[in-house]
C-alpha cells in the first residue's frame, strides 16, 4: 500500500478530494489535511465524544474511524451545522443558554445533539441524557446544555431558525435563565 | 449615571459564545503556522532513579527527526513558586516519578517524532521508590530533593493563634477526628497544547494553554536565560484548566528552546496519558481534627493537622500545604486556633492546585466533624451552623478580614428548598440528607512573586467608530472571564458587550493580570476594568458638556448615546461622544488597575488566605443508598451561593452546577491513585487509570438534578459587588454528601471518595457492633517545629509572631 491514499468526500456539503497519509483517523484528516479545526482530540481511544462528526448522518467517534473507510461518504461537523448564513438551532440556544463554558467539548455535544433531533425531533430529557451520554464535559455539569437542546427542539420541530441574532448579545427569551 | 443596569445581572450570551458553538475558538492545538514541526517527549519509566546514561544520537539519525534535546539543554531550573523553583524541563541527573521528562524528538510530524523515542538511550540507577506519606516520613534519605525542611520533608509548619490546650479545657466537649481525602486530577478536556516560534523579528512567541501566561513569561525568560522583554507568550483558550494549566510547563520550555534552536515552529500536544502524569492536581490529605465546643454548639478552639502527599516536585505545595489550614477561620467564629501542616515529596506526579486548592480537603473533614458534634449535642445541622457563623467584617483569630457573609441566608435557602426540616433524619433507610457550608476567596490577596504592583491592569482603545478594545492579561479558561471584561466596560460606557473587544492573556498586548487562579479575575480585573471605563467615561463627559453646554452630572451613558437625563433626547452617539473627546484631548486610551488591600497578617505564613473578601455557600445533598451493594445515587443537591452580585447569571448558573458536579465526582469516583508493578515487570509505581474511561467522572447519566439560589448582597469590594463562584460552590458538596450517606445509613465514611465498598464495610462494622465508620483511624507522629505563636486580635495581638 501507498504511504498515501486519495479519497472523495463530502465535507459539509462540499465535494472534495483529499490526499493524505493513509494510516490517518477520519479525525486527523479533518484537522490536519482538511483544516476544519472545529472537532477536536481529547483522549485518542474513543472516550469523550470530543471528536463526534456525523458521518452519512449518524454520529460516529472520528478518532475511531480510518479515514480510508470514508471514501465517497458524507461528513458533517460542527463547521457545517449553520445554513444559509444562519446559525442551527442548537447553535443559538447553546450559545444563549450557558451551553458552552470553555467551549471545547462543544463541536461534539452539538453533533450528537443533531443527530438525536433529525432522529428523534421531541426528545424526553431522558432521551436527551442518553443521546449525549457518550460526550464528556467538564465544565456545565450537563445540565444548561440539557436546557439548550430542549429550547432548541420547539425551533427545529417547527423549521424555523431562532429569532435571536447574532448581534444581538442579549437574550430575548424572557423564560431564559 | 446609568441608574438602571442594562448589561451587568442580565442574563445574556457570553461574548465568546458564538465563537465557541461555530467551532471556531482556535485552541492552542488548532494553530498552525508554514513548516511546523512536532515535539514528543520522553518520559521516565523509573519512579526515583539517577541517569547514569543518555543518548540521543541513534533517534537524531532517525529520517524526519530534526532536533534532539536532553537535561544538559536545560541547565536552569524553574518553578512557580520563588521558593521551590525545582523543575529542570528534562531530568538533569534525576527522575522523580514515571513520566518525568528525560528527553525531546523535534521531528516532521508526530509519528516520526514517536518512533525515535525509541531510539532514545537511557541508562537508569534505580533509587528507593518513594509511594506515600510514610515512607517518606520513614526514611530521609535518598533526598528526592536536595531542599526542603529535611529529608523527604518538603514544608512544614506549625502556627498557633492563643492557646489551644487552654480552649480544649474549656470545652464541655471536645471532638477528635481524622479522616483522608484522596487525591484526583482536573482533567481538562483539551490537553495541554502548545506551540513555539521564532516571529519574522527573530523574538520568541509561545501559545499555550495556560492559565497563567504571565508566570509563564517569567519562567521562560528565567530557564532559556533570554530577555523577557523579547519573549511573547500568549495564553490561547484553555479548553478546561481548573488548576492544572497554571504552572509553567517542562513542554512549554523544551518546544521554546527547540523553536529558538531551530528557527522553526515547534508544536507540542500531550496525550491523555501524559496529561494525567503532569497534573499537578489535588493533594491527597490525612487530616487531624481536634475542636472543643460547649453545649450549645460555640466552638472554643481547634487544633487542625494535615499531612499532604506533594508528588515529586515542589508545584504550588507550599501554598497548598498553608491553604489546607488558612481557610477554617473564615466560616464559622473559631477564637483559638492551632494549624499544623507538613508535606512531603513522593515519587509521583507532583501535586498543585485543582479547584479549591487545599482547601476542600480541611473542609471535608470540618463539615463531617460539625455534623458529628451536631448529633452528640442533638442540635439540627443547619442550626447548628448558624449559631456559630462568622460576623461580616471580623477579624479572624489568623489575621484575615472577612467581608459580606451572607452565609446565614444560603443556610436558610437550602434549608427551605431542600424541605430539610421534614425530610432530615426523617427519611426511610438508604434515604438521607446531608448539609455542609463552606467559605473560598476571591483572589490571593498576595502574588505569586513578591511585588507592590498591581494585580490586574486593564487598558482601553476607543475607536471614532464608537467600537472599545479592551485589553487585559487575564485569562478565559472557560469560566466567562472575556464576558465580564466587556460586560463592565459596557455597562459603564452604556453600550453593547459585542461592541467591545476583549483582548486578553497576551504578554505584548496586555498589562499584567496574575492569572486565571484563587478565583481572583472577576473582582480584580473587573475592579480595574470599571477604573479604567470611568476614566474613559470622564473623558468623553467633559467633550460632550462641552458641546452641548450641560454640566456633566447630568449626562447619561446608556443605550449607545451620551444625553440629558432631564432632557433625553438631547445627546450624542456614543461614537461621536468619542470624536469628541478625541477632537479635545488628543487620542484616547485609559488604564485601570487593581490592587488588593493590605492583609492584616504579618507572621511568616501569613502571606496565604488573605483575600479582599470571601464567597460562600451552603449544600444540601439526598443521597439513595442500596445497604445489600452500598451503591450510590444521588436525585437531588441543593446549593446556595452567596455570590455578591450575579454579573451574568447565565455564567454563574454554569460555575455553580459546574462546581457541583466536579465535586460530585470527586466525592464519589474520581482518584488519582498509583499502584506498584510486579517486580517482575519493573516494580515502577504508576497510575492506576490514565484514561478517560477508567479514570470516573460523571456523564450526562450520573448528573443530578441542581437547584440553585444566588444570594445577592453587593459587596462594595467587588466589581459592581461581585465576588468569586468558580471555586465556592464545590466545596460543600463533598462534606454534605458524606453526612446525607450517614443520615440515610447511619454510617461514617469519613474519607473521599465515598464508595459502595466503604459504605458495605461500614454497615458490616455497625452489624458486628463495632464503630459503624469507615476511615482513617491514626494520624503519624509528625516532627513538628516549635510553633509560631501569632495572639489573635482580641488578645491584643497586631499580627505579628512572638519573637523568641
Amino acid at each position: 500500500m501507498d504511504s498515501h491514499a486519495r479519497i472523495r468526500l463530502t465535507v459539509n456539503g462540499d465535494q472534495s478530494h483529499v490526499l493524505f497519509a493513509s494510516y490517518k483517523t477520519l479525525l486527523e484528516v479533518l484537522r490536519e489535511d482538511l483544516n476544519l479545526y472545529g472537532t477536536k482530540h481529547g483522549c485518542e481511544l474513543g472516550e469523550c465524544g470530543a471528536c463526534a462528526v456525523l458521518l452519512d448522518g449518524q454520529p460516529v467517534l472520528s478518532c475511531l474511524v480510518l479515514a480510508l473507510e470514508c471514501d465517497g461518504r458524507a461528513v458533517t461537523t460542527v463547521e457545517g451545522l449553520a445554513a444559509d448564513g444562519r446559525l442551527h438551532p442548537l447553535q443559538e440556544a447553546f450559545a444563549d443558554l450557558g451551553a458552552a463554558q470553555c467551549g471545547y467539548c462543544t463541536p461534539g455535544f452539538l453533533v450528537a445533539a443533531k443527530a438525536l433531533l433529525d432522529e428523534h425531533p421531541r426528545p424526553t430529557r431522558a432521551q436527551i441524557r442518553e443521546a449525549l451520554s457518550g460526550n464528556l464535559c467538564r465544565c456545565t455539569g450537563y445540565q444548561q446544555i440539557f436546557e439548550a437542546v430542549e429550547s432548541a427542539i420547539q425551533s427545529t420541530v417547527d423549521g424555523r431558525q431562532s429569532t435571536v441574532t447574532t448581534d444581538d448579545s442579549r437574550s430575548v427569551d424572557s423564560r431564559r435563565t | 449615571m446609568s441608574a438602571k443596569r442594562s448589561v451587568i445581572g442580565v442574563p445574556r450570551r457570553r461574548v465568546d459564545g458564538r465563537a465557541k458553538v461555530t467551532g471556531q475558538t482556535r485552541f492552542a492545538d488548532d494553530i498552525v503556522l508554514p513548516r511546523m514541526l512536532h515535539c514528543k517527549l520522553l518520559r521516565s519509566t523509573i519512579p526515583h532513579a539517577r541517569i547514569v546514561r543518555i543518548d540521543g544520537g541513534r533517534a537524531l539519525a532517525h529520517p524526519g527527526v530534526h532536533l534532539v534535546l536532553t537535561g544538559a539543554d536545560f541547565p536552569i531550573t524553574y518553578g512557580i513558586l520563588p521558593v521551590s523553583q525545582d523543575e529542570h524541563a528534562l531530568a538533569a541527573d534525576r527522575v522523580r516519578f514515571v513520566g518525568d521528562p528525560v528527553a525531546a524528538v523535534i521531528a516532521s510530524d508526530e509519528l516520526t517524532a514517536f518512533e525515535a523515542l525509541d531510539l532514545i538511550d537511557v541508562a537508569y540507577e534505580p533509587l528507593t521508590t518513594f509511594s506515600d506519606p510514610k515512607e517518606s516520613l520513614a526514611q530521609g534519605l535518598p533526598r528526592i530533593h536536595d531542599y526542603g525542611d529535611r529529608g523527604n520533608i518538603h514544608k512544614i509548619v506549625s502556627l498557633g493563634f492563643g492557646d489551644v490546650e487552654r480552649a480544649f479545657s474549656e470545652a464541655d466537649l471536645v471532638f477528635e477526628d481524622t479522616f483522608f481525602y484522596e487525591g484526583s486530577t482536573h482533567l481538562p478536556i483539551e490537553q495541554h497544547a502548545a506551540l513555539a516560534a521564532r516571529d519574522p523579528d527573530g523574538k520568541l512567541v509561545l501559545w499555550s494553554s495556560t492559565q497563567t501566561p504571565h508566570y509563564v513569561h517569567r519562567a521562560l525568560a528565567r530557564a532559556l536565560d533570554v530577555p523577557a522583554a523579547h519573549i511573547r507568550v500568549i495564553a490561547t483558550p484553555n479548553g478546561g484548566g481548573f488548576g492544572g494549566k497554571s504552572d509553567p510547563f517542562n513542554h512549554e520550555v523544551v518546544i521554546a528552546k527547540a523553536a529558538l534552536l531551530l528557527d522553526r515552529p515547534v508544536k507540542i500536544c500531550l496525550t491523555r496519558e501524559e496529561v494525567f502524569y503532569c497534573h499537578r492536581g489535588r493533594h491527597p490529605v490525612l487530616m487531624h481534627f481536634k475542636t472543643g465546643v460547649k453545649r450549645d454548639g460555640t466552638i472554643t478552639g481547634v487544633h487542625l493537622k494535615t499531612l499532604l502527599d506533594g508528588g515529586a516536585y515542589g508545584s504550588y505545595g507550599v501554598a497548598s500545604t498553608f491553604y489546607t489550614g488558612a481557610l477554617q477561620t473564615v466560616t464559622y467564629h473559631i477564637p483559638v486556633y492551632h494549624f499544623q501542616g507538613c508535606r512531603v515529596f513522593t515519587n509521583k506526579p507532583p501535586c498543585g492546585p485543582k479547584r479549591g486548592h487545599g482547601t476542600p480537603q480541611s473542609r471535608f473533614g470540618q463539615e463531617i466533624q460539625l455534623d458529628k458534634i451536631a448529633e452528640a449535642l442533638s442540635i439540627d445541622p443547619a442550626e447548628l451552623r448558624l449559631r456559630i457563623v462568622e460576623r461580616p467584617e471580623a477579624l479572624t483569630a489568623n489575621y484575615l478580614h472577612v467581608g459580606t457573609i451572607g452565609l446565614p441566608e444560603c443556610i436558610r435557602r437550602v434549608v427551605r428548598t431542600s424541605d430539610w426540616a421534614n425530610r432530615y433524619r426523617k427519611l426511610p433507610n438508604g434515604r438521607g440528607l446531608g448539609l455542609a457550608c463552606s467559605s473560598y476567596l476571591s483572589g490571593a490577596a498576595l502574588p505569586i512573586y513578591w511585588n507592590d504592583m498591581p494585580h490586574s491592569g486593564v487598558q482601553l482603545k476607543l475607536d471614532r467608530s464608537g467600537g472599545v478594545t479592551a485589553f487585559c492579561g487575564a485569562t478565559e479558561i472557560g469560566q466567562g472571564s472575556d464576558d465580564v471584561l466587556a460586560g463592565c466596560v459596557a455597562e459603564i460606557l452604556g453600550i453593547e458587550p459585542l461592541d467591545i473587544r476583549p483582548v486578553t492573556g497576551d504578554t505584548d498586548l496586555t498589562p499584567v493580570d496574575l492569572g486565571s487562579y484563587s478565583s481572583r479575575v472577576t473582582l480584580m480585573m473587573g475592579n480595574a476594568a470599571i477604573q479604567a471605563a470611568e476614566r474613559a467615561r470622564e473623558l468623553l463627559a467633559r467633550a460632550v458638556s462641552r458641546k452641548l453646554a450641560i454640566d456633566p452630572d447630568r449626562l447619561v451613558f446608556a443605550d449607545r448615546r451620551v444625553f440629558d437625563a432631564e432632557n433625553p433626547e438631547v445627546g450624542v452617539s456614543f461614537a461621536e461622544a468619542v470624536s469628541l473627546a478625541e477632537t479635545l484631548f488628543g487620542t484616547i486610551g485609559t488604564t485601570g488597575s487593581y490592587t488588593p488591600p493590605r492583609s492584616a497578617a504579618r507572621f511568616k505564613g501569613g502571606g496565604v488566605g488573605p483575600s479582599p473578601t470571601y464567597s460562600y455557600s451552603a449544600a444540601v445533598v439526598e443521597v439513595d443508598v442500596d445497604p445489600p451493594t452500598g451503591w450510590i445515587h444521588v436525585p437531588r443537591v441543593w446549593i446556595a451561593h452567596d455570590i455578591g452580585r450575579a454579573l451574568n447569571p447565565t455564567l454563574v448558573r454554569g460555575q455553580v452546577e459546574g462546581s457541583v458536579y466536579m465535586a460530585l465526582g470527586e466525592a464519589l469516583m474520581e482518584e488519582q491513585s498509583f499502584r506498584r508493578l510486579p517486580r517482575r515487570l519493573s516494580g515502577a509505581l504508576v497510575h492506576k487509570f490514565p484514561s478517560l474511561l477508567e479514570y470516573k467522572s460523571l456523564t450526562t447519566l450520573d448528573m443530578p438534578e441542581v437547584i440553585t439560589e444566588l444570594v445577592e448582597h453587593p459587596d462594595p469590594r467587588g466589581p459592581f459587588g461581585a465576588k468569586e463562584v468558580g471555586q465556592g460552590p464545590l466545596l460543600p458538596v463533598m462534606p454534605a454528601l458524606a453526612n446525607a450517606v450517614h443520615d440515610a445509613v447511619g454510617v461514617r465514611i469519613d474519607e473521599l471518595p465515598i464508595t459502595p465498598e466503604k459504605i458495605v464495610k461500614a454497615l458490616q462494622a455497625k452489624a458486628a457492633g463495632k464503630t459503624p465508620r469507615y476511615g482513617p483511624t491514626a494520624f503519624p507522629e509528625i516532627p513538628w517545629p516549635e510553633t509560631l505563636q501569632v495572639p489573635p486580635p482580641w488578645e491584643g495581638g497586631d499580627g505579628t509572631s512572638i519573637k523568641k
